[in-house]
């Protein structure tokens, strides 16, 4: 099993098997490289424990419960999450600022207890069969075990042709589930029992409207970024930046910089085509904070080539090529001797930044009014960076973007252009995957899934919820992040996700976030004088890359051709072999401008590479 | 020209999918056959087929938004441009 992961720590590897136990680790060393070792166990040997991550808190813990009598073997984190199971048992979770997940053996209580992180940065599956329980960092751990039967969850795979992600704790395959974020597990005399240690949460809608100091709010958020960054920057290995050219990258390398007498290194991707590229951005930032900045380029040939490796990296399908770049990105990181990177990311979901969120201001503004012929005209301001959306009438963009009033009452308002859009792909699935999934009501089981209280939350923060317990860990910070970083043995640190950063932003007034549609408000006020002027009012420019192009345009259509042919879409029956084939010669000849289309390319791409290097040549696979 | 037309929406739209039928006053909107992006596939399909070019202040549903409103806007332009 173990070996399957390798690339998730290649420095080490070990495996502890007693009784009916076994717990397997390969270590990425970062933390007391000579002592760390895993699976780490207490001085009897009744508690055990393998661990994916970091607890950026250890030291100060390791001082807290060393007064508390604790002594201690090792300079390791690791041992820091023993000592305070030891101590406190299950409550351990709630002390720790960090990344993380574990599994402890309790080998008195005959327990095993599983935790993951709040946010969902470092992955957790497990599954249930033929009386094991088997679990790992990736599915492709535990499908190395042959009792985990390898098949495709059709209502996994609707619900990524609709969220774009799996709704926790069902991923794209049977019987093989996700521990979601900010839950723990415990395994006991065959009872498996999840618990939620911790959730987002925003204030009630009357209590936005209060009183806050703007300026105290933005000297308060800065000093906790300050100190997140600064627990982040805790490694016995170098620690770099990634760069995009944005205000939230560019702020995490400023504080390194004016806050810490850190040396840093910062790391770009950059594209052949203007549309994508933010080269001069990064620069600019590199320059003004100066770092030692290095790039990766990325052209369309380099997109289609390394695609199936990402897929087999992400272990699910996707339904746009970014995480491809991000994965020559991680590469170039470790290339340079690097194996810990900072990132942004994060800040968008928590401070507003998305256009998503400024579609539903919109949206909610228009809906008020729906036969307002001037509201639409908004949606052009939207999307500055979308010419194709810029060359619309304003009679088309009315009719497009016509706000159904019977929306404005829906608990999932703000994210149903997204959901309806991203739903039309389905058309092509096969009838028997149609008919399979004809009864599901994946709106109900999200409304299932939302806190008590969701309710009593205005809809910016209801917008915000449902990107940071969706998207955020589904996609974001696994296909996009963790994955790909992981597959060079880089791993990447959140400062914006640090528990307290999240807990500030979500408690601060939405009008504070979002200033008319002017995003990340109190974000930008508190950069101020760290990043340049020119980056802190830079428009939102989302992270994008190429997506249809990319594999007919760099010679990369071969295995694209063979996972796409009528014969093997039809072997598989999950899509209908004729419309795909109309869909891949729309992409090849270069008509597929819009975003529906590719995104059901990279889709059917991407799932039929799932099925074929997951479940079809799983052994194969190198 | 409509056989031209249902063929084009046919193939590039709905991907030859059995099933999804209209007539020739359908509303492509309506019908949600047609999205944001499938405006200008349209309209760059007029220019390479027909030689027309749809102006600005032409791009309006009454003349693009069914098989029956495209044959009369191609025909009123290919009678202007002769």
């Amino acid at each position: 099993m173990i070996e399957r992961i390798r690339h998730r720590g290649p420095d080490e590897r070990a495996v502890y098997v007693k009784e009916r136990v076994g717990l397997a680790h390969a270590r990425l060393s970062i933390i007391d490289l000579a002592s760390g070792q895993q699976p780490m166990h207490n001085e009897s040997g009744t508690i055990s424990i393998v661990f994916n991550g970091e607890i950026f808190n250890f030291p100060e813990l390791r001082q807290e419960l060393i007064r508390k009598g604790c002594r201690f073997r090792t300079q390791s984190d690791t041992e820091v999450i023993l000592r305070l199971y030891e101590t406190k048992g299950e409550e351990c979770v709630h002390d720790l600022n960090g990344q993380w997940a574990f599994a402890i053996w309790d080998k008195n209580e005959q327990k095993l207890f599983l935790s993951r992180d709040r946010l969902g940065i470092a992955p957790l599956f497990y599954t249930q069969a033929e009386g094991a329980f088997i679990f790992g960092s990736e599915i492709k751990a535990i499908f190395a075990d042959s009792r985990a039967a390898r098949r495709v969850d059709t209502a996994g795979l609707n619900e990524i042709f609709t969220f774009w992600v799996n709704l926790p704790p069902r991923t794209f395959f049977e019987n093989i589930r996700e521990l979601p974020p900010g839950h723990s597990l415990t395994l006991k005399d065959g009872e498996v029992r999840i618990t939620s240690y911790w959730r987002l949460d925003y204030p009630p809608a009357p209590q936005q409207q209060r009183a806050v100091d703007e300026r105290e709010c933005a000297e308060r958020l800065l000093e906790l970024l300050v100190d997140a960054t600064r627990l982040r920057l805790r490694a016995d290995v170098p620690v770099g930046a990634y760069l995009s050219g944005g205000l939230d990258s560019s702020v995490v390398a400023a504080i390194v910089r004016r806050y810490t007498d850190t040396r840093l290194k910062t790391f770009s991707v950059t594209f052949e085509e203007a549309e994508f590229d933010e080269s001069r951005h990064q620069r600019e930032v590199a320059g003004a904070l100066g770092t030692e900045h290095r790039e990766v380029p990325c052209s369309y040939g380099n997109i289609g080539r390394v695609f199936p490796r990402v897929v087999w990296h992400a272990e699910k399908p996707f339904l746009r090529t970014a995480p491809a770049p991000l994965f020559f990105l991680s590469r170039l990181v470790r290339e340079s001797g690097y194996k810990v990177v900072l990132t942004g990311e994060g800040s968008d979901e928590i401070f507003g930044g998305y256009d998503l969120f400024k579609e539903a201001k919109i949206r909610r503004f228009w809906g008020v009014r729906p036969e307002s012929q001037m509201r639409p005209l908004l949606l052009k301001r939207l999307y500055p960076y979308l010419p194709k959306l810029q060359a619309q009438s304003p009679a088309y963009l009315q009719a497009f973007f016509h706000v159904d009033t019977r929306d404005m009452s829906s608990r999932l308002f703000s994210h149903l252009p997204r959901w309806e859009l991203t739903s039309k792909l389905k058309m092509f699935l096969s009838p028997e995957v149609l008919h399979r999934v004809a009864d599901s009501d994946l709106y109900g089981e999200v409304e299932a899934q939302l806190p008590e209280d969701y309710d009593r939350w205005d809809g910016f923060s209801r917008a915000q919820y449902l990107e940071a317990k969706y998207l955020l860990p589904g996609y974001l910070l696994s296909s996009q992040a963790d994955r790909v970083a992981m597959a060079h043995s880089v791993e990447a640190r959140y400062p914006f996700l640090d528990h307290r950063v999240v807990e500030f932003a979500n408690a601060l007034p939405p009008r504070l976030k979002m200033k008319v549609l002017r995003e990340k408000y109190i974000l930008k006020r508190a950069a101020t004088g760290l990043v340049p002027e020119s980056i802190r009012n830079r428009a939102k420019q989302p992270y994008r890359s190429p997506d249809g192009k990319s594999f007919f345009a760099g010679g990369a259509g071969e295995y694209a051709e063979a996972a796409l042919s009528p014969e093997r879409i039809g072997r598989h029956g999950i899509f209908q072999p004729a419309a795909v084939r109309k869909l891949v010669e729309k992409v090849r000849r270069g008509h597929a401008i819009g975003i529906k289309d590719n995104m059901a390319f990279v889709g059917v791409l991407s799932t039929q590479l799932v099925v074929d290097q997951f479940i079809d040549h799983f052994g194969e696979v190198q | 020209m409509k056989d031209i037309l249902r063929q084009f929406i046919n193939d590039n739209f709905l991907f030859g999918l059995q099933g999804r039928t209209f007539s020739d006053d359908d509303s492509l909107l309506e019908k949600r056959i047609i999205d944001s992006t499938g405006v200008l596939e349209l309209i760059a399909f007029l220019d390479a087929t027909f030689s027309v070019k749809v102006q600005d202040d032409e791009l309006l549903p009454e003349n693009l938004d069914s098989i029956n409103r495209l044959v009369h806007y191609i025909e009123k332009k290919s009678k202007a441009a002769a």
